[in-house]
């Protein structure tokens, strides 16, 4: 176990340093005007735009500017661009909405997809996996936009059944928290709801067919306990992983689109702005963290699956 | 039958395959000991059968001898040409000379590729022949292991198991080797079928003086077909000598224990071994 | 029903519905196995032998197959029988053993969980930790060493032989009175393999369990057999005694069979006798005897299907399906001193 610990440490500090380093660099070589000058404003004087860059350091090589916007994202004085506010702070702010935006869509994604799949799998073939089906690859095709705005125009402006924006935090008051991110919540499930049905029901049909299943069914255990016990429980696994890297990828501001068009102020709508302004500092942060993320959930992700299947043991070598 | 100066010999051949551990970067602990230093020959114009059972290393000291693996360690003289340790490239005008026939037909045969491409692919890329007269080769080809001529246009789904391993063999001769590898040949087949199999490699090797390495689990299969037989168990050979020598007078335990647990298809006699073993 | 017959089958019939057509793949299979008896059933692939195991358990019941005839467990008829009268059999009365004890077992619940599930779906009063004690126990029936240790490790930590024997253990573990052993040491190691055959010929030969084993090694059949069903293109050719079976063998294919066996403890011939051809698809039958494009001794009367009756004088119980006369048959399948349908070159 302790090789493992190790061995993620080791590669997490690596993926964190590639990930900062290639956008640094993205955004240095895109064609963009220097920052100094946008800080500037309009009616810039030369002198003025030389004096920022001196503060801000930019008449600096770009190694060491990458090396001072590091250092200042971990010190917490990392200022943004744009309004020139500190951008930990701004993050931290936003983490609330990103992750209950996140956690609450994975509890209906996962709830409804595995009991779809399941659905599916236990009567394929029949109208209910057929309908299911066409169901599943809609939610897949559909884009996100289109969904929230569908949404919106139907839920929130022609019937005004819920709140068209915002985020209520989750201590002020749990009922319109709820009330506020249902929308978002559906908006985001429908597509990974389609996409981990499919899944499921796939897994679930190789699994039935796997001589292990015979072997339950010649014992005389009863349909039941061999799809829940038998078929169920092997299908889960590649499911488990699955959500794993889409939860840490969604965790940290992932759902841009979602967060954008409900305004739900998290850190996924503030990489938007970023974007759109040509932020850097933002933009780096959220993306370390976000990496972050990834890295840890794809470790965590493997802790789950070694436990899941006794074949899989961390650290030891093939046998 | 031709006898006399080895087609192939290997000396001391040895290959591990590396168990790595470690904290932040793999260091080798320890290793598999798939082939721990194996010596035969094989004369012209024969047949050595190498039986062992699971993990004895025997298909491993086919790969290896034929350098899809790079030994470990050791020699492997080829018409009196060292091999071991050659780089692709100066193995590939050697590959002509030793082919290699698989154990599953189902996984051996490019399930996308027609017949006909399968048994012209190695013609083709040796630069043997190309355009009708490969086609004519291949058709020649297919008739000499027993198949039709409209099978040229056939995908190997299309076929039984003997049938696939008749195409493998196809592919196998196509270059008229000298030597043929036979990795568990017929293991995967029908018993009835087994013995067509058997048979068309006895008669090939007859037809084009072919020489053989028969590797199978089935040591009665393997006496059968072989002059001379060599007992592989965890890596090593544990005996070597001819057929009837191994079979009839072994020397070795494992080679015993091996024969005697050969199941003998006639009751009487099983009975009486039974009877045998259960008054001593 | 023949009198004292644990299990019965008769004009068993199991086809399949595929894209090319409907695939018979066993046609009127009738058998008795008496209790504490070793029935054999020998043949290649497509020949019906695990359709015919697996009916018996319904194993083979989907929306495709068609399931005719009877198959009878002392007065319960198998094949219509309701799911829940299945379960009731299933392990109880008749225990299964499958060919690949890689794969037979569920990878990620332990090895000794899964027989005490296989106990307590019969006897829900078993409790866990007794369900334990009596895992112990079985494991240690079948020769697997430190049992005690060993019932909590998972499958891919025993070896395949070790795995067969637990299955075989699991399949015995409420005392059945039948035990269906499909192919069980194909996928082992000859040295494994004599270990387990030794097992199974011990444990019927020391509880009685009526034995049903589908082989296609005549070996193994010669080792623990006491009656044997030969088998081809879903239908039964031959059928009788283990001496009747080996000594006096009435149908060619037997003669193939038996031909191409290649024995260690005689001279090697020069060239192994062989079958020519390959069996048939299931979808295109020869009319007739389906032997008939393969065997060298067809004559006039092949195209008709040949009945499987007893023609051997004094031997009621070894029947066969072809028209040869007993003279013909022992004349014909004498080659090259020995047993076999083509001579030898």
């Amino acid at each position: 176990m302790a090789r493992f610990v190790v061995r993620r440490l080791a590669g997490m500090v690596l993926v964190l340093f590639a990930v900062s380093v290639l956008t640094f660099a993205i955004f240095n070589l895109i064609p963009n005007s220097p920052p100094a000058q946008r800080l500037a404003g309009k009616n810039a004087t030369p002198t003025l735009v030389k004096s920022i860059e001196k503060d801000w350091g930019f008449d600096e090589p770009l190694p060491v500017q990458y090396f001072e916007t590091m250092k200042k994202i971990f010190t917490g004085e990392l200022i943004s661009y744009g309004d020139q506010l500190n951008v930990d702070e701004r993050i931290v702010e936003g983490i609330p909405a990103s992750f209950s935006l996140a956690i609450g869509a994975a509890v209906i994604w996962l709830s409804f997809g595995i009991l779809f799949g399941f659905l599916s799998a236990t009567r394929a073939g029949g109208w209910l996996d057929r309908a299911l089906t066409v169901g599943s690859v809609g939610g897949i095709s559909i884009p996100v936009f289109l969904i929230a705005t569908l949404f919106l125009y139907f839920l929130t402006y022609k019937i005004e059944l819920f709140p068209a924006s915002g985020y209520v935090p989750l201590l002020e008051d749990p009922i319109q928290w709820a009330y506020h991110l249902l929308l978002p919540w559906f908006t985001l499930a429908i597509l990974n709801i389609g996409f981990y049905s499919r899944v499921l029901r796939s897994n679930m049909l190789d699994v039935m067919r796997e001589d292990y299943v015979r072997t339950a069914r010649a014992k005389g255990l009863d349909e039941r306990r061999i799809m829940i016990r038998h078929v169920l429980r092997n299908s889960l696994i590649p499911i488990i992983t699955l959500f794993g890297l889409d939860f840490g990828a969604t965790l940290f501001g992932g759902a841009i689109i979602t967060e954008v068009i409900f305004s739900l102020g998290g850190v996924g709508q503030y990489a938007a702005e970023s974007i759109t302004n040509l932020d850097l500092p933002p933009l780096l942060a959220i993306t370390i963290f976000g990496a972050f993320f990834v890295v840890l959930f794809n470790a965590l992700t493997d802790v789950v699956y070694a436990y899941l299947d006794p074949r899989i043991r961390l650290g030891s070598s093939a046998r | 039958m031709a006898g006399g100066e080895p087609l192939v010999e290997v000396t001391d051949l040895v290959k591990h395959f590396p168990i790595k551990q470690g904290l932040l970067i793999d260091r080798e602990v320890d290793q598999v000991r798939a082939v721990d230093g194996v010596s035969f020959s094989v004369p012209r114009g024969q047949t050595l059968g190498l039986v062992g059972e699971s993990g004895s290393g025997k298909s491993t000291v086919c790969r290896a001898m034929l350098q899809l693996l790079a030994p470990t360690s050791g020699s492997v003289r080829f018409e009196g040409q060292e091999i071991a340790g050659l780089s692709r490239r100066q193995m590939r005008p050697l590959r002509r000379e030793m082919q290699m026939i698989f154990q599953d037909p189902y996984a051996s045969l490019n399930p996308r590729k027609r017949v006909g491409q399968i048994v012209g692919e190695p013609l083709k890329l040796q630069g043997v022949a190309s355009g009708a007269d490969l086609r004519k080769q291949v058709r020649e080809l297919l008739d000499r292991v027993g198949l039709a001529a409209e099978h040229y246009d056939r995908y190997p789904h299309e076929f039984s198991g003997g049938q696939r391993q008749r195409i493998g063999i196809a592919r196998a001769i196509a270059l008229k080797p000298k030597l043929v590898v036979a990795d568990e040949p017929v293991s995967a087949l029908d018993v009835s079928i087994q013995a067509q199999i058997v048979n068309l490699l006895d008669d090939l090797q007859d037809e084009l003086g072919l020489t053989y390495l028969f590797v199978a689990h089935d040591i009665g299969v393997v006496r059968h077909i072989s002059d001379r037989i060599a007992v592989m168990h965890h890596g090593k050979i544990v005996e070597q000598g001819t057929a009837d020598q191994v079979c009839e007078h072994p020397s070795d335990d494992y080679t015993k224990k091996l024969l005697a647990a050969v199941p003998i298809p006639d009751p009487r006699e099983s009975r009486a071994r039974r009877a045998a073993a259960g008054s001593t | 029903m023949s009198p004292g017959a644990l299990l019965s089958a008769r004009d068993l019939r199991v086809g399949f519905a595929t894209e090319g057509g409907l695939l018979q793949a066993v046609d009127g299979v009738n058998f008795d196995l008496a209790g504490g008896e070793v029935l054999a059933i020998v043949g290649e692939s497509g020949s019906g032998k695990s359709v015919t195991a697996q009916t018996i358990l319904g194993l083979t019941r989907s929306p495709n197959a068609e399931i005719g005839g009877s198959v009878k467990l002392g007065e319960v008829e198998l094949l219509d029988a309701s799911d829940a009268e299945l379960r009731k059999v299933r392990g109880e009365r008749i225990g299964m053993v499958f060919q690949d004890p890689m794969t037979s077992f569920n990878p990620v619940y332990r090895l000794g969980d899964q027989i005490v599930e296989a106990i307590r779906a019969h006897r829900g009063d078993v409790s866990k930790t007794e369900g334990r004690a009596r895992a112990v126990e079985l494991l240690d029936s079948v020769g697997i060493p430190d049992a005690e240790r060993r019932v909590d490790d998972y499958p891919h930590e025993f070896s395949g032989g070790m795995r067969q024997r637990a299955m075989i253990a699991m399949a015995l573990a409420l005392e059945p009175e039948v035990l269906i052993a499909d192919e069980p040491t194909t996928a082992l190691d000859v040295t494994i393999q004599a270990q387990v055959l030794h097992l199974l010929e011990r444990l019927n030969r020391e509880r009685g369990v009526a034995t049903i084993l589908i082989t296609h090694d005549l070996g193994v059949v010669a080792e623990v057999a006491d009656r044997v069903m030969v088998m081809y293109a879903g239908r039964v050719v031959e059928e009788g005694t283990l001496d009747e079976i080996f000594y006096d063998p009435q149908h060619p294919y037997t003669w193939g069979l038996l031909g191409s066996l290649t024995r260690l403890d005689r001279p090697r011939p020069k060239r192994l006798p062989q079958i020519s051809g390959a069996p048939p698809s299931l979808l295109s039958l020869p009319q007739g005897c389906s032997f008939r494009p393969r065997c060298p001794h067809e004559f006039s009367k092949c195209p008709q299907m040949p009945p499987l009756e007893a023609r051997v004088p004094d031997s009621s119980s070894h029947c066969d399906r072809c028209w040869l006369s007993p003279e013909q048959k022992r004349a014909k399948r004498e080659v090259g001193g020995r047993i076999g349908l083509e001579a030898p070159a």
